[in-house]
């Protein structure tokens, strides 16, 4: 071999070395990232993803009672001093459901269900609730006038009005009397690459994922098991699923 | 237009009557002005209203209000693109009870609102055109302003309003037919409620506006004749008796059939069952609030052969169909909210949050004050502006509207 191909062979070598660091660089927190079911901080908020979450119900303890706490941990909701039990905020609480001729009982969180044609988003008048090119539906409070018309709209009862002026609100999930608010699905926290609070609540029994990426675990897990929406007769595409339900 | 015995003439009564009632409806809104400021600073917590009821008191008024008022202008119309002579004279004081129940309507959606300081954002292009409530604030305010172009083409004397006169009838006419549809759309256009998301409440919510708005306008009518000492005869208020009982069933032919196609539905028997089996507030505000004092009633004191030329029976009939029709508001607002939302079908839900259980609510003081608030503003703004501008024909006797009677 002449010494000009040996530096030939030694140049590609560099270069494909390089490529393949960077590669593995660029490539690696996103794999390693998608096997924990997150967004790379880096990645841009697009319709590439669908976010959205599957719970077993029947791995969640005490009907989920700690994912709820979890939640409520998180943004700080449900201590407002001086609304009655009906007007303070609930961003996920569990439901107890009975069949009434089977008699087959279950619990299950509900919040938010992430809908794709989310009924809120059409009715909401200045287009403060949305629904992100992802699939998180959430309330822009600065937009928000109060009207509740989403709160008439929400076949989930998911969103609550705030009722009361608040004070020493977590910085991350900024919350403000007469807007409404509902489950973000931890955006502050997916945005970054973490996982929703409840999902590291749950022990697992929560998957949280991209539902358009065919290999995700939560596109996996529902290929295989199959996984419920509440009140699928409206065709609202949920972002959130259910087994055993 | 109108006879041409037709005078109209400002209210030259200015005693301590006319300045008296100006106080009275002044003290009801300024109750109104506490009530929206003290709403404001502590939030709506001080209210009745809550999660599970979230639209409470305040929008059965502005909903009665913003419904009468399309209503009210049904009497103008009747005369200027029906062309009924003896309608004509009631079309100015038709256009000017519309625009004030309109306005005092939405100055109570308004002063309920979370964040009514949020709402200019709606001005700089905050708008989403699928929500049928940004297309209302259009149809509300092009309802304004159609109705005020369609006073100014009947009280105007220069020759382009003669010539407009019917055109911008018409268009006021469609226009409201228009937005009272978008009213009753805003609960038709729930799909999660089991009480809503029915199509018939649109044409439910027009009929509605008929008999709403020609009870308020004939309870205004009889008042301000009266309290002026100004004449209305026989043949003006007969007419309009007869008009009120044909409303009257109109309403109630669309209300029983929304029942009915309900109760064919097994996913609606639950909320039938609830608003029509009795024992709770809302059966009883629908069987006896609706159905026996503001339907079965008021047509038994139009129709009643004794009470025949009775202005008495009239009035009251005005007053109950108008009372009845706010009972049956109160029953599909507040009633669809109080009925649980059904997440799974077949199954007793229960959860801390109040699922699965009928909800209570009870309104406060603030929401009174509030929705009483746009009554008054609603009578301010009348009695102000017939004394300012010829809104009330000087008489209304038969020998004035109708040449041809006896």
């Amino acid at each position: 071999m002449s010494k000009s191909s040996n530096i030939d062979a030694y140049r590609r070598k560099f270069l494909l070395g390089v490529a393949g660091t960077a590669t593995a660089v660029t490539v690696a927190p996103g794999l390693l990232l998608r096997q924990a079911g997150a967004k790379a901080p880096s990645e841009e908020i697009s319709d590439k993803n669908r976010w959205g979450m599957l719970i077993d119900v029947d791995r969640l303890p005490n009907g989920g009672q700690g994912v709820v706490d979890a939640c409520k941990k998180e943004h700080g909701w449900g201590d407002e001093a001086h609304s009655n039990d009906q007007q303070k905020a609930h961003w996920v609480r569990t439901v107890h459901v009975k069949e009434k001729l089977t008699e087959h009982e279950f619990d299950l969180p509900v919040m938010c269900q992430h809908c794709e044609t989310a009924p809120c988003a059409d009715v909401c008048p200045t287009g403060a609730s949305f629904r992100r090119e992802d699939g998180v539906v959430l309330v822009d409070k600065h937009i928000c006038i109060g009207c509740r018309y989403c709160m008439m709209a929400c076949p989930y009862k998911a969103r609550s009005l705030v009722h009361e002026a608040l004070f020493d609100q977590k910085a991350h999930s900024p919350r403000g009397k007469g807007t409404v608010e509902s489950c973000t699905m931890c955006v502050h926290r997916i945005d970054v690459g973490r996982l929703p609070a409840c999902v590291e609540a749950s022990n697992g029994a929560i998957i949280f994922g991209d539902l358009n990426d065919k290999n995700s675990e939560i596109s996996q897990a529902l290929k295989a098991r199959g996984g419920k929406q509440i009140r699928a007769d409206l065709g609202l595409n949920t972002g959130v699923r259910y087994q055993g339900i | 237009m109108s006879s041409k015995k037709v005078i109209y003439s400002e209210v030259e009564n200015s005693g301590i009557g006319y300045y008296g009632l100006l106080a009275l409806f002044g003290l009801f809104l300024l109750g109104g002005v506490i009530a929206f400021f003290t709403m404001e600073h502590n939030g709506h917590y001080i209210t009745g209203m809550n999660n599970q009821t979230v639209w409470g008191l305040p929008h059965i008024f502005a909903i009665f209000l913003i419904v009468a008022a399309s209503g009210a202008l049904n009497i103008g119309s009747i005369g200027t693109v029906f062309g009924k002579k003896i309608y004509q004279p009631l079309g100015r004081l038709s256009g000017l009870i519309a625009i004030a129940l309109l306005i005092g309507g939405l100055v109570v959606l308004l002063l309920d609102l979370g964040r009514v300081d949020h709402v200019i954002q709606m001005a700089t292009g905050h708008l989403n055109f699928k929500s049928i409530f940004a297309w209302n604030m259009i149809l509300y305010s092009g309802f304004l302003g159609l109705v005020g172009l369609y006073l100014w083409a009947m009280m105007s004397r220069s020759r382009l309003a003669k010539k407009l006169y019917r055109s911008m009838g018409v268009s006021a006419f469609t226009w409201r037919l228009i937005l009272t549809t978008g009213t009753g759309s805003i609960f038709g256009f729930l799909v999660a409620r089991q009480a809503f998301d029915a199509a018939i409440l649109a044409p439910l919510f027009i009929v509605l506006s008929f008999s709403l708005g020609l009870a308020t306008f004939l309870i205004i009518l009889m008042a301000a004749y009266r309290w002026t000492q100004r004449e209305v005869g026989d043949a003006i208020l007969n007419r309009l008796r007869y008009l009120l009982a044909v409303f009257i069933l109109g309403v109630l032919l669309l209300e029983v059939t929304r029942h009915l196609t309900n109760l064919y539905a097994t996913e609606h028997h639950g909320v039938e069952a609830f608003i029509l089996g009795g024992g709770n507030l809302y059966s009883n505000l629908f069987w006896y609030g609706y159905i026996l004092f503001g339907t079965l009633a008021p047509l038994a004191l139009i129709f009643c052969r004794l009470l025949k030329n009775s202005r008495a029976a009239l009035l009251l009939a005005a007053i109950l169909t108008a009372l009845g029709g706010f009972a049956l508001l109160y029953v599909i607002v507040i009633g669809g909210q109080a009925y649980p939302l059904v997440l799974f079908p077949n199954a007793e839900i229960s959860s801390t949050y109040f699922d699965g259980v009928i909800t209570a609510y009870k309104p406060g003081m603030w929401e009174w004050l509030l929705g009483l608030a746009g009554v008054a503003l609603v009578l301010i703004i009348i009695t102000v502006a017939v004394k300012v501008l010829r809104f009330m024909p000087l008489s209304l006797a038969d020998s004035v509207v109708d040449p041809h009677a006896k």
